[in-house]
């Protein structure tokens, strides 16, 4: 088979995976090495398909042969897919020739499972260690890893890669036996415990000054949204609980979008795309903005407002806090002001010390009046206690339905 | 009114700054233009004073906004220097809301914005490999919006410190040989205007990584707005890509089910169908 068919089947078997991550990798670079690459600080996306998504690394399949019958992943064994199988040297001279002109931040690869997840693990560490060590290649690696794997080979795996992970998928074992027979959270979240661990020891070893440590520096998951009847709650509870006792990254939502070769099992209808970014919203509030995921949501409303972000959602349904005073409320409850984003916050600290803030100050901030004038008090503005109590407060945010769509990322402040 | 010339860049501007401040010249009566302008530019006198001290956020503001291509950056630039040094505001760089501080603040962030996009958005071409030392030499064509080659070059000098490089651009062109970065001035017209034999898999990666079950046209457009797309080997596919998404989208959900089949005789299946059995137990 042309390598190009070859990259065609086996780019397209890897773009369910959402995750586009090349920031948080240990500085380096190419100066004194034979190779090229460097890594560190934020990572850049090379480009954009019209889907929004970002090209960051080059995102394969080492191959979509794969053994196991995950029903909503079209490589499963039950599907009609066209097959196709790089070998080490043909994924490690594309990493090469698209890092050289500047495409990609570096690799992701990942794998159909073919004959074991050892065999297989084995495969995809090849192709690092021959970029690491053949061609001193110092961009960035992201492997995804294989629960069943043995330790050591996923631990191998982490000292070439600067990212590994596992996939979730479902959030439960019922889920799981039904669409995904093969999968085993037990067995995903002891491998997650041990690559934590492992994450840890590099890490103490890196502040204790070994500067020659090579080792990932975290580990990320992926959830399915919508493949199964989960709520938003569940997946924060979830979320909540990987973040803090697995030290992750980064959760990725993949609402479930229709494939090619649908399972007679699975929902026929996709869910909407914006309950995916509503989740990423509510993701944020929990790790940069101090909300518990119970105050965003609760066992009676367990599934997040679709057309409201969920921080004004919450303010919505805790008036009583508001209005606060922009000149003296704590940095904890200026986060939660809906419009006022977290860098917005700091600038206000700093600006409260020597001036007293009025409304021309924010716009020059660039934030959303009509959004903030409810829940702020300025030097020359105070919200009237009648436009919180009303509600027609709700109605003025809600947004005509025809919009929803056309949200973007940036929208939540 | 004064008229002075601010130069090329900060450290010519930054000359002349020091020597207005040092003869006390408010920033009313100063008009930045450049040499050959409608009046004669006075001499800048090399400052006699001490050296005056400026914060140092000032100097990183400052060295930022002037890779801005805005001709009032200088002014502006002159006006927030003189009210910190001479008008006693020792505290403006910290407030972000300031009109003076809230456009520097602005001009900034489109110069770091437009670094960020040319750390991305520069594409190499190959242009030949040294038959004895096996050493390649790439090229590329970049039109940025703002002054920002000298900025920008350090990531790739980095990054592909072991191959030689050239990136051409309107305003300013960059070369890296291993040892050097040098500098040269811009060019009007694309030098490399050959495409790189790669870009034709690089295109089929784009096509095949693309969903088009969940099409986002504005969210790529705001990261990857339209100036950039004719340097872009890539770009000429996205009208293609999106015209063609809902037809695509249509067929996927017409397909006929796939039934569940049952699980096949493998050993290793068998294996982790014990193994679930006993977690579960």
């Amino acid at each position: 088979m042309e390598l190009d068919s070859k990259l065609a089947i086996l780019a397209d078997a890897a773009k369910y995976d959402a995750s586009c991550a090349s920031s948080g990798a240990v500085r380096g670079n190419s100066l004194g090495g034979k190779g090229v690459g460097s890594t560190g600080g934020a990572g850049i996306c090379h480009s954009y398909t019209p889907d929004g998504r970002c090209i960051s690394l080059l995102k394969v399949l080492l191959t979509n042969l794969c053994i196991y019958d995950c029903h909503y992943c079209i490589n499963r064994r039950s599907s009609n897919v066209r097959r196709a199988a790089f070998s080490a040297g043909e994924v490690v001279k594309l990493t090469l020739d698209f890092y050289k002109r500047n495409y990609i931040e570096g690799l992701f690869l990942s794998s159909g499972i073919t004959r074991n997840a050892d065999y297989t693990m084995e495969q995809v560490i090849a192709v690092a260690r021959t970029l690491r060590e053949v061609h001193d290649f110092r961009g960035y690696i992201h492997l995804k890893t294989i629960p069943e794997a043995s330790p050591e080979l996923i631990e191998t795996a982490a000292r070439y890669a600067d990212r590994i992970s596992i996939n979730l998928e479902l959030p439960t074992q019922k889920s799981l036996d039904v669409l995904a027979p093969e999968k085993s959270i037990v067995r995903t979240r002891h491998a997650m415990g041990r690559i934590r661990n492992k994450l840890d020891e590099a890490h103490e070893r890196r502040k204790g000054g070994d500067r020659k440590i090579r080792h990932a520096t975290g580990q990320s998951t992926q959830v399915i949204v919508g493949a199964d009847s989960s709520t938003d709650a569940d997946f924060l509870a979830q979320s909540d609980d990987l973040y803090g006792n697995y030290k992750m990254r980064r959760v990725y939502y993949s609402a479930f979008s229709p494939i090619p070769e649908p399972s007679s099992i699975l929902p026929t209808k996709a869910p909407p795309l914006v309950r995916e970014h509503r989740l990423y919203q509510a993701d944020w509030l929990m790790r940069f903005y101090g909300f518990k995921t119970t105050e965003i949501l609760s066992p009676e409303t367990p599934n997040l407002d679709l057309e409201l972000d969920p921080k004004l959602a919450w303010a919505l349904r805790n008036r009583q806090d508001f209005p606060v005073d922009i000149q003296s409320a704590s940095r904890e409850i200026l986060l939660r002001v809906p419009g006022l984003g977290v860098r917005n916050v700091e600038r206000i600290l700093n600006i409260r010390r020597f001036t007293r803030i009025r409304l021309a100050d924010l716009i020059r901030l660039r934030v959303s009046l009509p959004k903030v004038q409810p829940f702020l008090k300025t030097e020359d503005h105070n919200p009237s206690a009648y436009l919180l109590d009303s509600d027609a407060l709700r109605a003025r945010f809600v947004p005509k339905p025809q919009q929803l769509e056309l949200f973007s990322a940036d929208e939540m402040r | 009114m004064k008229c002075v010339d601010p130069g090329e860049n900060f450290a010519s501007w930054r000359a002349a700054a020091r020597s207005l401040l040092d003869e006390n010249v408010p920033p009313h009566e100063v008009l930045w233009e450049k040499a050959g302008g409608l009046f004669p530019a006075a001499r800048v006198e090399p400052p006699a004073s001490p050296r005056l001290k400026v914060p140092a956020a000032f100097v990183g503001l400052a060295e930022s906004a002037a890779c801005h291509r805005d001709p009032s950056r200088w002014a502006l630039l002159y006006q927030i220097l003189w009210r910190v040094v001479r008008g006693g505001e020792r505290h403006l760089l910290s407030i972000a809301s300031d009109p003076d501080m809230a456009k520097a603040r602005a001009l900034e962030e489109n110069v770091h914005r437009e670094i960020h996009k040319m750390h991305a958005f520069v594409r190499f071409k190959l242009i030949d490999t040294d038959e004895v030392s096996g050493r390649e030499r790439y090229a590329a064509w970049f039109e940025p919006e703002h002054f920002i080659v000298e900025a920008g070059a350090p990531f790739f000098k980095k990054r592909f410190a072991n191959m030689d490089w050239s990136i051409f651009t309107p305003k300013g062109c960059v070369h890296w040989n291993g040892k050097l970065l040098t500098f040269t001035r811009g060019i009007p017209e694309n030098p490399v205007e050959d495409p790189d034999a790669l870009e034709a898999a690089w295109r089929v990666y784009y096509r095949s990584i693309f969903n088009p079950a969940r099409l986002k046209v504005k969210m790529m457009q705001t990261e990857m707005p339209k100036r950039y797309w004719k340097n872009l080997p890539e770009a000429d596919l996205i009208e293609e890509l999106i015209g063609e998404s809902k037809h695509r989208v249509t067929r996927m959900l017409a397909e006929e089910l796939r039934p569940v089949k049952p699980r096949p005789k493998n050993a290793y299946l068998d294996k982790l169908q014990q193994l679930s059995a006993e977690e579960s137990s």
